[in-house]
Protein backbone atom coordinates (compact mmCIF):
# COMPACT_ATOMS: atom_id res chain seq x y z
CA UNK A 1 0.00 0.00 0.00
CA UNK A 2 1.47 3.68 -1.08
CA UNK A 3 1.41 6.72 0.67
CA UNK A 4 -1.28 8.01 -1.39
CA UNK A 5 -3.74 5.22 -1.12
CA UNK A 6 -3.42 5.36 2.85
CA UNK A 7 -3.57 9.44 2.86
CA UNK A 8 -6.89 9.08 0.98
CA UNK A 9 -8.25 6.23 3.08
CA UNK A 10 -7.20 8.01 6.33
CA UNK A 11 -8.93 11.98 4.85
CA UNK A 12 -12.23 9.36 3.98
CA UNK A 13 -12.63 8.12 7.75
CA UNK A 14 -11.80 11.67 8.95
CA UNK A 15 -14.21 13.37 6.98
CA UNK A 16 -16.52 10.70 7.50
CA UNK A 17 -15.99 11.34 11.39
CA UNK A 18 -16.47 15.16 11.32
CA UNK A 19 -19.56 14.24 9.45
CA UNK A 20 -20.89 11.61 11.86
CA UNK A 21 -20.37 14.28 14.52
CA UNK A 22 -21.77 16.70 13.11
CA UNK A 23 -18.34 19.50 13.60
CA UNK A 24 -18.99 20.14 9.83
CA UNK A 25 -21.89 22.19 10.89
CA UNK A 26 -21.20 25.34 12.32
CA UNK A 27 -23.73 25.84 14.08
CA UNK A 28 -23.10 23.29 16.33
CA UNK A 29 -19.52 24.63 16.58
CA UNK A 30 -20.51 27.97 17.43
CA UNK A 31 -23.23 26.48 20.14
CA UNK A 32 -20.15 24.97 21.63
CA UNK A 33 -18.48 28.08 21.96
CA UNK A 34 -20.70 30.50 22.85
CA UNK A 35 -20.36 29.31 26.78
CA UNK A 36 -22.89 32.23 28.26
CA UNK A 37 -25.46 31.42 26.15
CA UNK A 38 -27.36 28.11 25.08
CA UNK A 39 -24.06 26.17 25.89
CA UNK A 40 -23.91 22.39 23.40
CA UNK A 41 -21.16 20.31 25.01
CA UNK A 42 -21.11 18.42 21.40
CA UNK A 43 -17.48 19.45 20.73
CA UNK A 44 -15.97 18.23 23.81
CA UNK A 45 -17.31 15.15 23.42
CA UNK A 46 -15.58 14.66 19.87
CA UNK A 47 -12.33 15.75 21.11
CA UNK A 48 -12.60 13.42 24.15
CA UNK A 49 -13.14 10.02 21.44
CA UNK A 50 -10.37 11.14 19.35
CA UNK A 51 -7.87 11.35 22.05
CA UNK A 52 -8.80 8.45 23.40
CA UNK A 53 -7.60 6.65 20.35
CA UNK A 54 -4.57 9.44 19.76
CA UNK A 55 -3.39 8.96 23.19
CA UNK A 56 -2.40 5.65 23.12
CA UNK A 57 -1.67 5.41 19.48
CA UNK A 58 0.75 8.22 19.34
CA UNK A 59 2.39 6.36 22.58
CA UNK A 60 3.30 3.61 20.95
CA UNK A 61 4.01 5.26 17.69
CA UNK A 62 6.66 6.83 19.60
CA UNK A 63 8.39 3.70 20.46
CA UNK A 64 9.21 2.90 16.53
CA UNK A 65 11.08 4.24 14.05
CA UNK A 66 9.23 2.97 10.92
CA UNK A 67 5.23 2.61 9.96
CA UNK A 68 3.23 -0.86 9.62
CA UNK A 69 4.38 0.24 5.90
CA UNK A 70 8.62 1.03 6.09
CA UNK A 71 7.89 4.82 6.28
CA UNK A 72 10.17 7.05 8.08
CA UNK A 73 8.64 7.54 11.62
CA UNK A 74 9.07 10.67 12.96
CA UNK A 75 6.78 12.69 15.43
CA UNK A 76 7.64 16.73 15.22
CA UNK A 77 10.71 17.52 17.90
CA UNK A 78 9.13 19.63 20.96
CA UNK A 79 9.22 23.35 19.62
CA UNK A 80 9.21 26.53 21.57
CA UNK A 81 6.04 28.26 23.06
CA UNK A 82 6.98 31.30 21.27
CA UNK A 83 5.19 34.55 19.71
CA UNK A 84 4.25 32.95 16.53
CA UNK A 85 2.09 30.11 18.27
CA UNK A 86 0.72 32.28 20.77
CA UNK A 87 -0.25 34.95 17.29
CA UNK A 88 -1.07 32.59 14.96
CA UNK A 89 -3.09 30.85 17.51
CA UNK A 90 -5.60 34.18 18.43
CA UNK A 91 -5.72 34.89 14.79
CA UNK A 92 -7.17 31.38 14.30
CA UNK A 93 -9.71 31.33 17.58
CA UNK A 94 -10.60 34.81 16.09
CA UNK A 95 -11.59 33.51 12.55
CA UNK A 96 -13.37 30.28 13.95
CA UNK A 97 -15.75 32.25 16.18
CA UNK A 98 -16.63 34.55 13.38
CA UNK A 99 -17.53 31.60 10.99
CA UNK A 100 -17.66 28.63 13.06
CA UNK A 101 -15.58 26.46 10.57
CA UNK A 102 -11.75 25.33 10.91
CA UNK A 103 -9.83 23.86 8.43
CA UNK A 104 -11.12 20.46 7.94
CA UNK A 105 -14.77 21.01 8.51
CA UNK A 106 -14.29 24.40 6.30
CA UNK A 107 -12.98 21.60 3.27
CA UNK A 108 -15.57 18.62 4.37
CA UNK A 109 -18.26 21.16 4.12
CA UNK A 110 -17.73 21.64 0.58
CA UNK A 111 -19.58 17.90 -0.22
CA UNK A 112 -22.85 20.18 0.91
CA UNK A 113 -22.15 22.92 -1.65
CA UNK A 114 -20.45 25.36 -3.46
CA UNK A 115 -21.86 28.41 -1.90
CA UNK A 116 -21.10 29.46 1.18
CA UNK A 117 -18.40 26.55 2.01
CA UNK A 118 -16.47 27.49 -0.91
CA UNK A 119 -16.58 31.33 -0.19
CA UNK A 120 -14.71 29.82 3.59
CA UNK A 121 -12.40 27.63 2.01
CA UNK A 122 -11.07 30.31 -1.08
CA UNK A 123 -10.48 33.07 1.40
CA UNK A 124 -8.64 30.65 3.78
CA UNK A 125 -6.43 29.27 0.88
CA UNK A 126 -6.03 32.94 -0.03
CA UNK A 127 -5.00 33.27 3.67
CA UNK A 128 -2.42 30.64 3.89
CA UNK A 129 -0.84 31.54 0.29
CA UNK A 130 -0.40 35.15 1.35
CA UNK A 131 1.24 34.19 4.35
CA UNK A 132 4.16 31.78 2.87
CA UNK A 133 4.58 34.64 0.14
CA UNK A 134 5.26 36.85 2.88
CA UNK A 135 6.87 34.35 4.98
CA UNK A 136 9.01 33.64 1.95
CA UNK A 137 9.78 37.23 1.49
CA UNK A 138 10.79 38.15 4.74
CA UNK A 139 12.52 34.68 5.52
CA UNK A 140 10.99 34.37 9.07
CA UNK B 1 -28.05 21.73 26.60
CA UNK B 2 -31.24 20.33 24.80
CA UNK B 3 -28.87 20.85 21.47
CA UNK B 4 -26.18 18.40 22.51
CA UNK B 5 -25.60 15.12 20.40
CA UNK B 6 -23.30 12.76 22.37
CA UNK B 7 -23.42 9.53 21.08
CA UNK B 8 -22.80 10.96 17.64
CA UNK B 9 -20.03 12.79 18.81
CA UNK B 10 -18.09 9.94 20.54
CA UNK B 11 -18.35 8.10 17.41
CA UNK B 12 -17.32 10.33 14.65
CA UNK B 13 -14.88 11.74 17.79
CA UNK B 14 -13.26 7.95 17.45
CA UNK B 15 -13.69 8.02 13.71
CA UNK B 16 -11.27 11.35 14.02
CA UNK B 17 -8.72 9.40 16.02
CA UNK B 18 -8.57 6.49 14.21
CA UNK B 19 -7.94 8.13 11.08
CA UNK B 20 -5.56 10.20 12.34
CA UNK B 21 -4.05 6.82 13.66
CA UNK B 22 -4.04 5.40 10.56
CA UNK B 23 -1.95 7.84 8.98
CA UNK B 24 0.72 7.82 11.42
CA UNK B 25 1.03 4.14 11.47
CA UNK B 26 1.50 4.00 8.08
CA UNK B 27 2.76 7.08 6.21
CA UNK B 28 4.44 8.67 9.37
CA UNK B 29 2.69 11.84 8.65
CA UNK B 30 0.27 14.19 11.08
CA UNK B 31 -3.08 14.34 10.28
CA UNK B 32 -3.04 18.06 10.91
CA UNK B 33 -4.99 19.43 8.12
CA UNK B 34 -4.07 23.42 8.10
CA UNK B 35 -0.74 21.60 7.42
CA UNK B 36 -1.48 19.26 5.03
CA UNK B 37 -3.13 21.91 3.12
CA UNK B 38 -0.58 25.01 3.51
CA UNK B 39 2.01 22.05 2.59
CA UNK B 40 -0.10 21.81 -1.03
CA UNK B 41 0.18 25.75 -1.55
CA UNK B 42 3.51 26.01 -0.15
CA UNK B 43 6.83 26.50 -2.61
CA UNK B 44 7.65 23.40 -1.96
CA UNK B 45 7.48 20.65 -4.55
CA UNK B 46 7.17 17.19 -2.49
CA UNK B 47 5.07 15.55 -0.45
CA UNK B 48 2.11 16.52 -3.32
CA UNK B 49 0.87 13.42 -3.42
CA UNK B 50 -0.15 11.92 -0.58
CA UNK B 51 -1.24 15.71 0.72
CA UNK B 52 -3.50 15.95 -2.50
CA UNK B 53 -4.91 12.46 -1.52
CA UNK B 54 -6.30 13.26 1.83
CA UNK B 55 -7.51 16.51 1.05
CA UNK B 56 -9.39 14.58 -1.34
CA UNK B 57 -10.87 11.68 0.89
CA UNK B 58 -11.83 14.74 3.26
CA UNK B 59 -13.87 16.22 0.61
CA UNK B 60 -15.48 13.03 0.24
CA UNK B 61 -16.31 11.66 3.92
CA UNK B 62 -19.64 13.58 4.10
CA UNK B 63 -20.64 11.35 0.98
CA UNK B 64 -19.39 8.09 1.93
CA UNK B 65 -21.95 9.29 5.69
CA UNK B 66 -25.01 10.04 2.99
CA UNK B 67 -24.78 7.41 0.54
CA UNK B 68 -23.54 4.22 2.63
CA UNK B 69 -24.25 5.72 6.07
CA UNK B 70 -26.79 7.06 8.41
CA UNK B 71 -27.63 10.23 6.07
CA UNK B 72 -26.53 13.62 7.17
CA UNK B 73 -28.15 16.23 8.75
CA UNK B 74 -28.16 19.84 6.76
CA UNK B 75 -25.40 22.35 7.88
CA UNK B 76 -26.60 25.92 9.15
CA UNK B 77 -24.19 28.62 8.02
CA UNK B 78 -25.04 31.94 9.99
CA UNK B 79 -22.07 33.96 8.57
CA UNK B 80 -22.90 36.06 5.67
CA UNK B 81 -20.25 36.15 2.75
CA UNK B 82 -18.00 39.45 4.22
CA UNK B 83 -17.86 37.46 7.56
CA UNK B 84 -17.11 34.04 5.74
CA UNK B 85 -14.36 35.44 3.50
CA UNK B 86 -13.01 37.37 7.13
CA UNK B 87 -12.64 34.41 9.09
CA UNK B 88 -11.40 32.38 5.99
CA UNK B 89 -8.18 35.17 5.46
CA UNK B 90 -7.90 34.17 9.49
CA UNK B 91 -8.12 30.80 9.39
CA UNK B 92 -5.74 30.15 6.94
CA UNK B 93 -3.42 33.16 7.93
CA UNK B 94 -3.64 32.60 12.26
CA UNK B 95 -2.99 28.29 11.54
CA UNK B 96 -0.17 28.48 9.08
CA UNK B 97 2.00 31.35 11.85
CA UNK B 98 0.83 29.09 14.34
CA UNK B 99 1.64 25.86 12.76
CA UNK B 100 -1.90 24.45 13.13
CA UNK B 101 -5.48 23.65 14.07
CA UNK B 102 -7.97 21.99 15.49
CA UNK B 103 -6.89 18.59 13.92
CA UNK B 104 -2.82 18.81 14.26
CA UNK B 105 -2.40 21.10 17.98
CA UNK B 106 -5.72 19.38 19.18
CA UNK B 107 -6.53 15.53 17.99
CA UNK B 108 -2.57 14.79 17.22
CA UNK B 109 -0.60 17.73 19.24
CA UNK B 110 -2.60 16.78 22.64
CA UNK B 111 -2.33 13.38 21.49
CA UNK B 112 1.23 13.04 21.49
CA UNK B 113 1.21 15.02 24.44
CA UNK B 114 2.72 17.74 23.34
CA UNK B 115 2.56 21.14 25.91
CA UNK B 116 3.27 23.65 22.92
CA UNK B 117 0.09 22.00 21.03
CA UNK B 118 -1.60 22.05 24.27
CA UNK B 119 -0.76 25.81 24.70
CA UNK B 120 -2.05 26.79 21.16
CA UNK B 121 -5.01 24.63 21.70
CA UNK B 122 -6.32 26.52 24.91
CA UNK B 123 -5.15 29.90 23.01
CA UNK B 124 -7.43 29.52 20.37
CA UNK B 125 -10.44 27.65 22.00
CA UNK B 126 -10.23 30.81 24.54
CA UNK B 127 -10.46 33.47 21.72
CA UNK B 128 -12.67 31.90 19.96
CA UNK B 129 -14.82 31.95 22.81
CA UNK B 130 -14.35 35.22 23.21
CA UNK B 131 -14.86 36.33 19.96
CA UNK B 132 -18.68 34.31 19.78
CA UNK B 133 -19.03 36.28 23.06
CA UNK B 134 -18.35 39.62 21.51
CA UNK B 135 -20.75 39.03 18.59
CA UNK B 136 -23.53 37.21 19.92
CA UNK B 137 -24.07 38.74 23.47
CA UNK B 138 -22.16 42.28 22.98
CA UNK B 139 -22.21 43.50 19.56
CA UNK B 140 -26.09 42.31 19.06
CA UNK B 141 -27.36 42.42 22.22
CA UNK B 142 -27.78 38.90 23.03
CA UNK B 143 -29.22 36.76 20.21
Amino acid sequence: MGMGISALLSGLVFGAGLTVSRMIDPSKVIGFLDVAGNWDPTLAVVMAGALMVTLPAFALAKRRVKTLIGHPLTLPAPGQIDTPLIAGAILFGIGWGLGGFCPGPGLAALAFGLGKPLVFVAAMVAGMVGYGFVAKKTNV
Amino acid sequence: MENFTPVSALIGGLMIGLASTFLLWTTGRIAGISGILGGLLSFERTNLRWRAAFVVGLIFGPVLVSEFGPGITPITIDADIPLLIAAGLLVGIGTRLGSGCTSGHGVCGIGRLSVRSLVATVVFMATAAITVFVARHVLAGGV
